[in-house]
Order: structure tokens, then sequence, then C-alpha cells
């Protein structure tokens, strides 16, 4: 039996080169037409710890990981130990064969085979310890059958700038790897197959990267910020964006100073953007107020990780939609767009920009570690069926007493930026008149408050409503938002395989809030599912809250993983067979815990867990 | 075309006490606006919070009155979009050595042609008379009942160190001296400081009017050359001359690199005037294509 669709993960110390080892296998498969989804999960060290990458490839599109592994490639022995329990049926372990001793006794795994290889003298070969990730690369290519070339031209592109001799040496030791598969290891039968494709016009990249293209695309012009995992990797593209293409990227002192210039900027007439993830946007909450304020556009990416404080820094989750929501003092409209795939990251990035100087306010971009730093493939973004659309931008202002903040229908007020003529006003922080001068009359400031708000009602008229993925009439019906969007998607496939029909409304505008179409969806639904990466089950309470309307069931996930398809079709299915209406609390990458509606835990033994998933 | 003071002038007025220094500063800003020759639409005023910071209501410009401790960080993304504009800071004491101190610092450190003039009467008018960073250690206040702990900060001395190019301190009521002091430092290439005393006659007993006519020291043209850095620390180490406080230009160093000029050398095309109409991504896809 051949099996296309596989699944390798690397593993081992911070430092080890797992991520740039494992990016080019996976733009190797790329460059083949085949579609690859890749996420590191690794803690906040710089060097050692336990890190690793995971590379899923397939002929067919993929939209997330999976918690399954085709072959595991462990640099150090703690990588066996965690990872062997994920490995399928027939999948295999590339190791050091002089650093780890192991019998397959040990392993307790009598279906999966050993490839043991002297991985370190074999790099010390080849220039040093740090190849042994690119002969493990050779040593998969052999067991996969995938073609050398396509991974030589990677390893080439890959180190064009470090000069001939490392090309040399990479290719060196990824042939080495390759051969010594071949000539220890022929006689084994490894099921999985890489299989080049026919050639695409695909990319490969990550959220955040198609967050910065989406950026470019719509003309911003400027980004300020401040590092902050898992957002810092915005700041590298735009700032690699530079010289190409004239943006002006500046790394603050801090958040605040990041926020700020962005309006700065933003009121000077430039598209602007800062990104940071919960910890960065609590200092910048005031400077979010005071865009809304003064109605300058401005665009913010909020990559979540878990909380509070310092949280885990490397890590992913939803918990932040609370806090977009209501984040800076009193109420204002502001625009909060959660994209669930790399092509979501682009388009609605332009978008937001798009909607920013509309509507002249605030848009938050929400998306967390999952979706910003994992890669996937995606069909080349063309977005030139967006236009830019600048909104009521004033070239020239003719009028004797222009008023910078006019009281419209619309609550968009024509907007003049320094440098045009006749159009010279203050933009206050403080509540101010038409003109921009400091009120506190009791009706100026319901004008003006009211005004803000009926820009988000007009805004809220122009964004398209989320649509039904899958077939109308399922048994199930799943809610989710931002990068649940993925495993999600990989779950309904499982489900069908079982014989289980899912559809899904992915919700990527949490504000406005499309609630007429999700209200519609629910009432027609069988079984409502809501699956959220939170204790409190935000988005749930936000929909109550706009419709009126509860789900019957919700599956939540807080431990900083993102939700794998394997647990969350279990789940699904669970929920689908039972009769009483619970919510399931999904644990890791194995376990998972239940909680029953009266709030009875029961826990699983993760042995049981697997079970379940297997027996079925 | 250059602009009469009455041409700076909106249809707001300024609430502030009798014979409150921001008169002056707002006056004198006016005189110096209308001598430098910029046109109003290309002048922007940034503010912070403050009493006088609400000056640019008072400033027929472009303004933006942003928050307490962050006008520095708008004034420098407007400068970088844009820079063609002149962007001239006003902001308070506390608001700039206190809350924004850290932005102060950076600032001054890029060295970006902006003016900063800081509004120092040595107190918080506006939240009622609590002690600011440049009140005088032992100033009873009603945060600081005792008097405050803390040495006063000195600003002059911060400047040079951080790296500001044009350092200079003012007094609001020396309006031509003062005045000049603008003219030169909007003309001035880099980051320059105006530091200005001014009274509060509500909340700051001490530094009154009065007060200050028997305790200023005018360095300018009298015995000190802002050119040579040595002299300039050792003035600005203590900020007395003869036991009395001085003022006039403290430190000027010319040529020195701005910021905007650095930036220009990446991004030759100021972000405001790119045309952002219909952009061509196709190189970017090819670097993420691969092959």
């Amino acid at each position: 039996m051949i099996v296309d669709d596989f699944s390798w993960k690397i593993a081992g110390e911070a430092g080890d080169g797992i991520l740039s080892a494992g990016l080019m296998f996976a733009k190797s498969c790329l460059i083949g037409g085949l579609y690859v989804h890749a996420t590191a999960e690794y803690p906040s060290l710089i060097r050692g710890g336990h890190n690793h990458l995971d590379v899923r490839v397939s002929a067919r599109p993929l939209y997330s990981h999976t918690k399954r592994l085709s072959l595991l490639v462990a640099l150090n022995s703690e990588s066996i130990k965690k990872h062997t329990r994920k490995l399928l049926p027939g999948g295999g372990i590339i190791y050091d064969s002089e650093e780890t001793k192991i019998n397959p006794e040990e392993v307790g795994r009598s279906d999966i085979s050993l490839f043991p290889m002297p991985l370190l003298k074999m790099a010390n070969a080849c220039g040093g310890k740090i190849m042994r990730n690119v002969i493990a690369m050779g040593a998969t290519l052999a067991l996969v059958d995938y073609d050398c070339q396509l991974f030589n031209h990677i390893l080439s592109k890959n180190f064009a700038k470090k000069g001939q001799p490392v090309i040399d040496n990479n290719i060196k030791a990824a042939k080495a790897g390759y051969d010594y598969i071949r000539q220890n290891f022929a006689h084994v039968k490894f099921p999985f197959r890489v299989q080049r494709q026919g050639d695409k016009n695909n990319i490969f990249l990550s959220g955040n990267e198609a967050i910065c293209v989406g950026a470019v695309k719509a003309g911003c012009k400027f980004f300020s910020g401040y590092p902050m995992t898992p957002a810092s990797s915005v700041m590298h593209t735009m700032a690699s964006f530079e010289k190409t293409h004239g943006v002006v990227v500046k790394h603050t002192e801090d958040e605040i100073a990041g926020i700020n210039m962005a309006i700065g900027a933003g009121f000077a007439g430039v598209r602007a953007m800062t990104a940071t993830s919960g910890g960065g946007f609590a200092l910048m909450t005031e400077g979010f107020g005071l865009a809304a304020q003064t109605e300058t556009p401005l665009v913010v990416v909020e990559a979540q990780r878990p909380g509070p404080a310092t949280g885990m820094a490397t890590h992913s989750g939803q918990g932040d939609l609370r806090f977009m929501l209501h984040a800076s003092t009193d109420e204002f409209p502001r625009i909060i767009i959660a994209p669930g795939d790399v092509q979501e990251c682009y388009y609605l990035t332009i978008q937001a920009f798009n909607l920013a100087e509309k509507y002249q306010m605030p848009v938050i971009v929400l998306t967390d570690k999952f979706l910003g730093e994992s890669f996937a493939t995606a069909p080349a973004f063309s977005g030139n069926e967006i236009k830019v659309e600048r909104g009521e931008m004033l070239k020239e202002v003719n009028e004797e007493d222009y008023r910078r903040y006019r009281v419209t229908k619309s609550g968009v007020s024509p907007r003049s930026i320094p440098g045009v003529k006749g159009g010279e006003h203050v933009a206050s922080s403080y509540e101010h008149d038409e003109f921009g001068f400091e009120r506190e009359e009791e009706h100026v400031r319901m004008a003006m408050h009211e005004k803000r708000f009926r820009k988000f009602a007009n805004a809220a008229k122009e964004i398209a409503e989320p649509q039904l993925i899958g077939p109308e009439n399922a048994e199930i019906t799943i809610f989710c938002w931002g990068s649940t969007k993925g495993p999600a998607l990989e779950a309904m496939r499982l489900l069908m395989q079982k014989g289980i029909s899912a559809n899904m409304l992915h919700v990527t505008f949490l504000s406005p809030l499309p609630a007429k179409k999700i209200a519609e969806v629910m009432r027609k639904a069988k079984l409502t599912i809501d699956i959220e990466g939170n204790k409190t089950a935000q988005f749930a309470g936000i929909v109550k809250q706009e419709t009126g309307l509860e789900f019957n069931c919700k599956i939540l996930k807080y431990d900083g993983r993102p939700f794998n398809p394997e647990d969350l079709a279990t789940a699904i299915k669970d929920l689908a067979t039972s009769d009483a209406h619970r919510i399931i609390i999904l644990n890791g990458w194995q376990e998972a815990v239940k909680l029953k509606s009266e709030g009875e835990l029961l826990l699983k033994a993760p042995e049981l867990f697997s079970a379940v998933v297997e027996g079925d | 075309m250059s602009m009469t003071i009455k041409d700076l002038a909106t249809e707001e007025q300024p609430a502030w006490c009798g014979g409150c220094g921001d008169f002056g500063i707002l006056n004198t800003l006016k005189m110096a606006l209308s001598e430098l020759g910029e046109e109003r639409h290309n002048i922007l005023i940034v503010t912070g919070i403050g009493c006088g910071s609400k000056c640019n209501h008072f400033i027929h410009t472009y303004g933006f009155e942003g928050l307490h401790g962050r006008p520095l960080p708008v004034a420098t993304g407007a400068k970088l979009a844009n820079p063609k504009l002149k962007v001239i800071v006003v902001a308070g004491d506390g608001d700039t050595y206190g809350i924004g101190g850290n932005h102060f610092l950076h600032s001054m450190r890029r060295n970006l042609d902006i003016t900063l003039i800081v509004e120092n009467n040595q107190v918080y008018g506006l939240t009622k008379g609590q002690v600011s960073p440049t009140s005088k250690k032992g100033t009873p206040s009603p945060s600081t009942p005792s008097g405050v702990i803390e040495e006063a900060i000195n600003p002059m001395a911060l400047a040079i160190a951080a790296g500001a190019t044009f350092v200079a301190r003012a007094y609001s009521f020396d309006m031509p001296h003062f005045k000049q002091l603008i003219v030169d430092a909007a003309k001035h290439k880099g980051f320059s400081l105006i530091d200005v005393f001014q009274p509060c006659p509500t909340y700051n007993r001490v530094n009154t009017m009065m007060w200050y006519k028997d305790n200023l020291y005018n360095v300018d043209n009298n015995g000190h050359n802002p050119r040579d850095r040595d002299a300039a620390i050792r003035l600005a180490s203590t900020g007395m001359v003869n036991g009395k406080l001085a003022y006039g230009r403290f430190y000027i160093e010319e040529g020195k690199y701005t910021y905007d000029e650095d930036v220009a050398k990446v991004v030759a095309v100021p972000p405001v005037e790119q045309d952002i109409g219909n952009i061509d991504i196709a190189p970017l896809m090819q670097r993420f294509a691969w092959k």
C-alpha cells in the first residue's frame, strides 16, 4: 500500500537547524507540485529545549498539520520518547545510531521501522554537527523516493548568499544520507511515498508573510512596531520590503511608540500598520483609542499567544477576542478581522487597509501563533481584483470653513492630510466639534459619538457574509473563527470518511459580527458545535449576545497548542453520537479531558483516547 | 507667501490663567512661524496633554493633540511619512520628561529633523499642582506633602548625552530671544530641544515672573560657545552661571546625519508621495514560489 499523505517531523534542540532543514524539505515538495503545511513547536529559548517541526505533504490541498506521523527524524533521544506514539503503522524513525541505542522492543511498536544512522559522524565528514539535519533530509528523500534534484535546487537557493562551497557541502551531505538509506535499508518496505506532481502556480509562505504581502499590495508604506513573538516576523518581512517596495519600517522603543508612530503616519496620509501579540497590544490600547477618536486609519496585527502577562511566548491560542473587542476606554467601533488561512491573511489584509481608510477607524487583523508562524501552500496571489479604496480623502480643499469632523449622514467626514492647502485643522484626542476643537457640551458629544458609530453601521453593510462550507443538510454544523478553520476542515474530511456529514461556518469578521447570517445558519442546523481556542467560549458568548442563540455543544482548547484534525474529529463524533449537549475540552496532542455540562470532570487516559481514534 | 501673526490665529481662545507662561509660548511660536516662511499647510504642530498642549487649537496650521506623553512618536510617524513637513512638538515637562521619558530619549538618539519645545513650569498644572520631574527636590505638593524626594531631572544634560544636536533653554517672557531660538531650531537640521522656563501663576508660587527676573542668565554671546561640546556639558551639568539659571543656546552640533536623511537612502521616494494605485506583487510571488 502506498500512502500519499506524508507527515514528517524533525525534532531536537534549538540551534539544531530544525526549522531551516524542514522548510527546505517543504519547499522542495512545493516545487514538485505538491501541497505542503509546516508548523513548528518550540520553547522561548535560543539554544536547547525541545523543538520540533511538522511538515505534511500531499498531492491534494492541505488545510492543516496532523497529529499522526509517517516519519520521525529524532536528533536526540528525548525526541524518540516524546513522539514515537504518534507514528502511524508502517512509519519510521531516523535517529543517530551512535548517540541513541534502542532496541525495537523498547520502543514498544512492532509496526514501525527503525532507521539508525551515524548522523553525527556523517555530519562531521560534511562540515560539522549542523549538517545532521541535511543528512537526515537526504535519508528522508530516499525513504519516500522523492526527486533529489528538487531538494538540491532548494539547497542552492537557500545557501546562495553563502557561496558555492557551502552549497556543495550541503548537496554532499544530502547525498550521503540518501545513499546510506539506499545501501543499508533497501530491504525495508516504507509505505509512504512523496511523488512529484504536475507544475503548479503555487506559493509557500507563513500567515505573517501573507499579511505583509497583502499590506504591500494595499499600499502600506509605513510600519512601526516592537518585536514580540509570534508577531515579530511581520516586522521582519515588512523590513525585507523596505528597498523593493519603499516601505519605511521603524523598530520603535516600545509598543506605545509603535502604535503612535503608525497613527502619525496615518494622519499624514500614508497607509500604516503595526503588529504585536497580546502583551504588546496591552501597551497599545490607549493609542488604539486615539486612532478611533482622531478618526485616523490604522491597521493593527495581533498574533495571539497564551497569557496572561508573558504567558507562553511561542505558543498559540484564541484568548484575546474579548480583549480586542473591548480594548481601550469607553465604547467605539473597531473592525476585527480574523483570517483562517494564508490566502485570507493576504486578501483580508488588503481589505483591512481599505476599510481603515474608508471608515477612518482602526482595524485589527487577529491571528495567532499557529496561523502567523505556520507555512502553507496557496495559489499565487493576484489581488488585482481588489482595488485600493482610499475613501473620502481630499486632494484639495476649496471650502472656506473646512470641517474635518463634519457630521454627515454616513458618519464619514472628508479627510484632509498635512500638505493639503486649506485643510488645516487640529485632530484632538479630546472630544471635539466638527472643526476638531475640544468640546464638552452634551450635544457635541452625542453628535460625535453617534457619528463614529454610524460609520460602523455602514461598514457592516459592505462586509461579505460568511458562507457555509460543506453539504447544506449536514448532521453537524461547526462554527469557528480564525486559525481553527484549517484543522476543522481536515476534521470534516475525516468525519466524511466515517460517514458523518458536517458543514462549517467559519466567521472572519468578528466586528462587525454577521449576526443575521450566523443566526440563520444556527436555526437551520441539526446540531451546532462551537470550536475555539479558549476556556470561556468567547465567540459563543458574543454570538449569544448578538443573536440570543446558544450553540448546542462546544469544543474548547487552551493548552497553548492548536487544534489537530484527529482529536477534533473524535470529539465531534463523540458529541454527534451522544444525547446530551456537552462541552469537550481538548488537551494536548494526545489526551482529552471531558467536561460534562454539570461541571463534572471525566479524565480519559491517553491510551483509551488513542484506542477510540484507532478503533473507528 | 509669508503669514502674519494675525493670519495664524484661529477662532479659538485659550482659557489659561492670567500671567501663564503659555501665553508667551503661544505668541512667540506664532511670531517664529510667521518669520519662518513655511506655508501653513506644510506645518504640523503635535502636542501632548496639558494646559500648554492645547496651543495647536490657537494656531492655524495642521495640528495633532495626541495622548499624554506620546506626541513625539506621532510626530516621528508623520515626519517619516512626509519629510517635507515642518514638524514642531510642543509638550509639557510631565509629558516629555515623565510619562514620555522613553520617547524623549529615543527621539534624540535618532536625531530626527524635528523641533521639540518643552513647556517647563516645574509643576503639573492641569491636574492641579502635583510635582513634575523638573520640580526642585523638597517641593511640597498634593502628591508629595512632605516634599518631593527625588532630584529634579536635568533635561539639558540628558539631551546632549542622548544625541540631540540643538539644545537650548528659553524663558517664555523673553520673547525676542525665544522667537529667534525657535526660528534657529526649526531651521537646524536634526533634533532640536528648547526647554522653556515658564511661570505657572496658579500652582508654582516660587518660580514666578518676578522670581525669573532676578534669577536668569542669558549665555548667548556671553562667554559660552555652544559648539564646544565639553563647555556645553559643563554648562548643562549645573545649568547655572553666577548663581543664576542659564538660558540660551547650550549645545549646537551641525552636519550630523539626521534620521530622515538616512531613511531616504533606503526609501528614496517619501511614503506620502508614492503611488499606491496598482502595486505589482509578481516579484514577491516569485520569491515565495521558490522555483
